[in-house]
């Protein structure tokens, strides 16, 4: 009977699934037994060495994001075992950013005056640290200058009960080290304050060659098409609002794609019939978010390969299409095609790209937000035009769209 | 019922989901065709989509079949079905699409800003599509034994190969229109047909149906039980019998069965003489009806707790349906995905106006469906008992190009979000060869347990369904978006204790582990004390992490309630920079 079946079978199903579970913990249980029984992890000095080494990585990453009270804060605790000492600070060129230990209600007004001194001159000391306290253990406090590339930025205090040589040193040598940390979170601020000249490079690249052309295009239309000459104009103002748009790093793909018709009016109202223009977009993947003026670069570079060979018409299609949680949008020309070893080597960097910074630029960011997973896939051909496929996640933490652009800028 | 007629109308509504689907609007623009782009998926289109998705074959089929057995008190399935979009209205449909999620994972992560989180939640995901899944595809099943007597297997079998190969295949490429597209066919599909039947009815006299006393046979019938059944009698009962009844053979004899219970074998052939009533099916533990028992059965005193359970199972399940939640990220912003949800409460609401009518006039004209227990089919037969004729030929393969259409849409919609997930969270990402692959496991899963288990009702798993997901989504959801001291340990103790306990109680229930009594009706209706317990965990557990309120809490929290153009928006104007433009 029926009801049967379904009886056993969800009998079955549960009892399948308590096996599971049983083995799983079985497993991780022996597992872990056996990881006791073989100990060949090193003499204890390895040892030592291997868990120093991990406090050591344990503190980095925080620092990675540079040097702020909540980074400080994470970051003290983790240092201040790997030096063991009673006490730890860490402080900017003005403030105590964070103490980790005990003394810090009566030792922290007199330490920004003490480190005001290593700051100035940019070299370590070992000092007393005066203390009216009897029970106090902070008795000797080692200060080491934390530099980055614009020079000393903090110094990091450490509270020992006496004096000791071998503070002073381990205490310097892990001021270095974080001063290392300091110097790789610059480079990280630096590699986007790069990224973002970029994107203005972009906004920038779109302006002499283009405007004088499409103005020049809708100059030849002024007499003969009033209205259409109207229209192109707002068309342009329209395109250039957007390109031109100060903030923001994310835009969504709809806003994208109507940049994309005006550029493509404009430059239709140049080319005229030899421009061909196929859309087809899904409505669904108009909402999806995606880095700003990453589609526009691709355009313009499909259209500038189509009309290069000038005899012939171009078609350029267009597509975005709904692929599950990702939108795929191919850019389609059939124009002159490229090396292929020649567009690795553009991708790659290794040469200057013939026509502005378009396609590694975009690569690079689309690599930067979503992942290496999300490069740019072109395929091309001499002669045979090219294709270029871009996929966007759909949702991509960190990934929101800014607003629109508010009409007066 | 003529076989021809019905299959061509599965055919039809087959074929031209997969033509929609994979070749769809492709119609190319040109340039002179401007603003493509302005043109995102409005309202009304997007509703009709999320409505087409949403009417499964619980709705097109489930419903008529309760209200046939067991009475109006089966209309808590619909209201409770449609009210789920209010509470979705109220608190979450704008906020989720402005969080800028795509699947209820991605709200997790964020919300949380951690994977884990994620991974848990995608796990709930994949568990509360399959459990969907499965009642689509028996339904289909029985929809086409019913109208060819093929194997029961075929429907689920035909139903999983099309879907898997359109989304597949296309990914449904214009998925938007091929669901609202589903959606006005149902209607139209049970509205049509409903108008001949209400007419006819009305020029019978407009019999009554009566709920409060046993089904009357109307004419003399003869019905045949394929299934080993116990009856209860009422009164004295004078009938013709082939087969076995309480182990007594007989060939072609007249029998009066007596008030009690009697136990007829399968293959037994009654007839009935006109005015006799219908025996009521008796329920028992492993019984396929034993699920819905406890909301008829009023005599044990458990009806009003059974009822509440699943009010709020339904109203608060709804938010947690992956294929309901992806739908909202096709709306441009949060104001529209309000609207959206407006218009597919008016959309769903009309649609569930029609299922009772159908319960109804079956009670009156196909009462021996109460006996037989192939409740589900109440809508296909009756055009045929109703009106008779090609014309009646021709309403029941309408009603079965709607009934595959209720499949098609919801297996679809729930096959991509799964698959989605699958394929994000599960398999190594690797482009779409990874989402084909994701899709065909999403569907095969399912597919093999509706191989092995036949004859579940199809309300039945559907329930679980919305009764886990109320345990599990609806407190991350809420708390999510309206409590700003949720953590992630709190959000994943929340999931694990709420969804959980309710995964374990309907699934030892329908195991028949549950001991007879409260404690069946606690295990078998649990979102009554699973929500709450769900919605506890997680609060008592994120106050006892506050340290791990993860950082961009109010960042996240203005974003998702302050409207797209006020909210992030980098500096407010009058400040230097902006003046200096």
């Amino acid at each position: 009977m029926s009801g049967a079946t379904g009886i056993a079978l969800a009998a079955l199903t549960a009892a399948g699934a308590v096996l599971l579970a049983a083995g799983f913990a079985l497993g991780r249980l022996t597992a872990r037994r056996a990881g006791k029984d073989v100990q060949d992890l090193g003499t204890p000095v390895e040892r030592a060495t291997f868990h120093t080494l991990h406090t050591a990585s344990l503190a980095a990453p925080p620092l990675r994001a540079g040097l702020t009270e909540d980074t400080a804060r994470k970051a003290a605790r983790r240092l201040r075992s790997l030096l063991g000492t009673e006490a730890l600070c860490l402080t900017d060129r003005t403030a105590v950013l964070a103490w980790d230990g005990p003394g810090g209600d009566h030792h922290r007004d007199q330490v920004v005056e003490r480190v005001a001194e290593v700051l100035g001159s940019g070299r370590g000391q070992s000092v007393r640290a005066a203390c009216d306290e009897p029970d106090c253990p902070l008795r000797w406090a080692v200060i080491a200058p934390l530099t980055g590339e614009e020079g000393v930025l903090g110094a990091l205090v450490a509270y020992g009960s006496r004096e000791s040589a071998v503070l002073v040193r381990a205490a310097t040598e892990v001021a270095r080290w974080v001063s290392v940390q300091l110097e790789l979170a610059e480079l990280d601020r630096s590699r986007t304050r790069l990224i973002e000249a970029e994107i203005r490079a972009l906004r920038a690249q779109i302006s002499p060659h283009f405007i004088f052309n499409s103005l020049a295009a809708i100059a030849s239309f002024v007499r003969t098409d009033p209205e259409r000459a109207r229209e192109l104009l707002l068309e342009f103002a329209d395109f250039t609002r957007y390109s031109f748009r100060r903030h923001g790093e994310f835009t969504q793909l709809a806003d994208e794609l109507r940049s994309i018709e005006q550029y493509l009016a404009l430059a239709g109202a140049r080319f005229g019939d030899r421009l061909q223009v196929t859309l087809q977009v899904a409505p669904e993947v108009l909402p999806v978010t995606l880095p700003f003026l990453c589609l526009q670069p691709l355009v313009e570079n499909a259209v500038k390969h189509g009309l290069e060979d000038s005899r012939t018409t171009c078609r350029v299609t267009i597509a975005a299409e709904d692929a599950g949680a990702e939108a795929v949008v191919t850019i389609e020309d059939d124009g002159v095609g490229m090396e292929p070893d020649v567009l690795r080597a553009v991708l790659a960097g290794e040469r200057p790209p013939t026509s502005g910074i378009g396609l590694s630029n975009v690569d690079e960011r689309l690599r930067q937000v979503y992942g290496d997973d999300y490069g740019l896939v072109a395929e091309t051909g001499v002669g045979a035009g090219m294709k270029v496929t871009v996929r966007i996640p759909k949702y991509r933490a960190g990934v929101h769209r800014d607003p629109p652009s508010p009409v007066q800028e | 019922m003529n076989q021809t007629y019905a299959v061509a109308a599965v055919s039809a509504v087959v074929l031209a989901t997969v033509l929609i689907g994979a070749l769809g609007l492709r119609i190319s623009r040109t340039t002179s065709d401007f603003y493509v782009a302005s043109r995102t998926v409005g309202p009304g289109l997007n509703a009709a989509a999320i409505s087409g998705e949403y009417l499964s074959a619980a709705s097109f089929l489930g419903i008529a079949g309760l209200v046939l057995l067991q009475g109006p008190e089966m209309l808590w399935y619909p209201v409770g079905y449609t009210a789920g979009y209010l509470v979705l209205l109220v608190l979450v449909a704008a906020p989720l699409r402005r969080s800028g999620a795509y699947t209820l994972s991605d709200f997790a992560e964020a919300r949380l800003e951690s994977p884990q989180a994620r991974r848990l939640a995608s796990l709930f995901v994949v568990g509360i599509g399959w459990l969907y899944l499965l009642p689509q595809l028996q339904g289909a099943g029985l929809t086409l034994e019913i109208l060819t007597g093929a194997p029961d297997w075929v429907g689920g079998l035909v139903v999983a190969v099309v879907v898997t190969g359109a989304v597949a295949a296309g990914g449904m490429r214009s998925i938007t229109f091929v669901q609202a597209f589903q959606y006005w066919l149902k209607l139209t599909a049970l509205l049509v047909p409903a108008l001949f039947l209400v007419t006819a009815w009305w020029g019978d006299g407009a019999p009554r149906a009566r709920f409060d006393a046993p089904a009357v046979f109307r004419e003399h019938t003869t019905v045949t039980v394929d299934d080993t059944v116990r009856v209860d009698v009422e009164a004295p009962l004078t009938l013709t019998v082939s087969g076995r009844v309480d182990s007594t053979a007989y060939e072609q004899d007249r029998v009066t069965l007596g008030e009690g219970g009697h136990r007829i074998e399968a293959g037994t052939t009654l007839s009935f003489p006109a005015g006799a009533h219908v025996p009521e099916r008796a329920a028992t533990g492993g019984d396929p009806l034993g699920w819905s028992q406890p909301l008829a059965d009023g005599r044990d005193g458990h009806q009003l707790y059974a009822t509440y359970g699943l009010i709020l199972a339904t109203f608060l399940g709804t938010m947690g349906l992956p294929h309901v939640a992806v739908r909202f990220y096709t709306s441009p912003d949060g104001r529209t995905a309000r609207r959206t949800t407006l218009v597919v409460l008016g959309l769903v609401g009309g649609f569930y106006l029609l299922p009772p009518v159908y319960g109804a006039l079956g009670r009156i004209y196909a009462p021996e469906l109460t006996l037989t227990g192939a409740a589900d089919a109440a809508v296909l037969v009756l055009p045929d008992r109703v009106v008779g004729g090609t014309a009646g030929e021709l309403l029941g393969a309408l009603l079965a190009g709607g009934a595959f259409a209720a499949f098609l849409s919801t297996a679809s919609g729930l096959t991509m979000s799964v698959a989605g997930v699958l394929s994000q969270d599960v398999l190594p990402s690797r482009g779409v060869r990874h989402f084909r692959l994701a899709t065909v496991l999403a569907m095969a899963v399912p597919l093999a347990v509706s191989l092995v288990a036949t004859n579940v009702p199809v309300a039945d798993a559907v329930g679980l369904a919305f009764a886990v997901s109320a345990s599990s989504f609806c407190p991350l959801l809420v708390l999510g978006i309206w409590w700003r001291r949720l953590t992630p340990p709190g959000a994943m103790a929340g999931l694990v204790v709420g969804g959980g306990a309710a995964l374990t109680a309907v699934m030892a229930t329908r195991a028949g582990l549950a001991p007879k009594g409260w404690a069946h009706t606690l295990m078998a209706w649990p979102a009554l004390w699973s929500v709450p317990l769900g919605f506890l965990t997680m609060v008592a557990v994120s106050l006892a992490t506050p340290g791990r309120v993860p950082a961009g809490t109010p960042a996240i929290l203005a974003r998702l309630h302050l409207p797209e153009d006020l909210a992030g928006r980098p500096r407010p104007p009058g400040q230097p920079e902006g003046a200096g433009r």
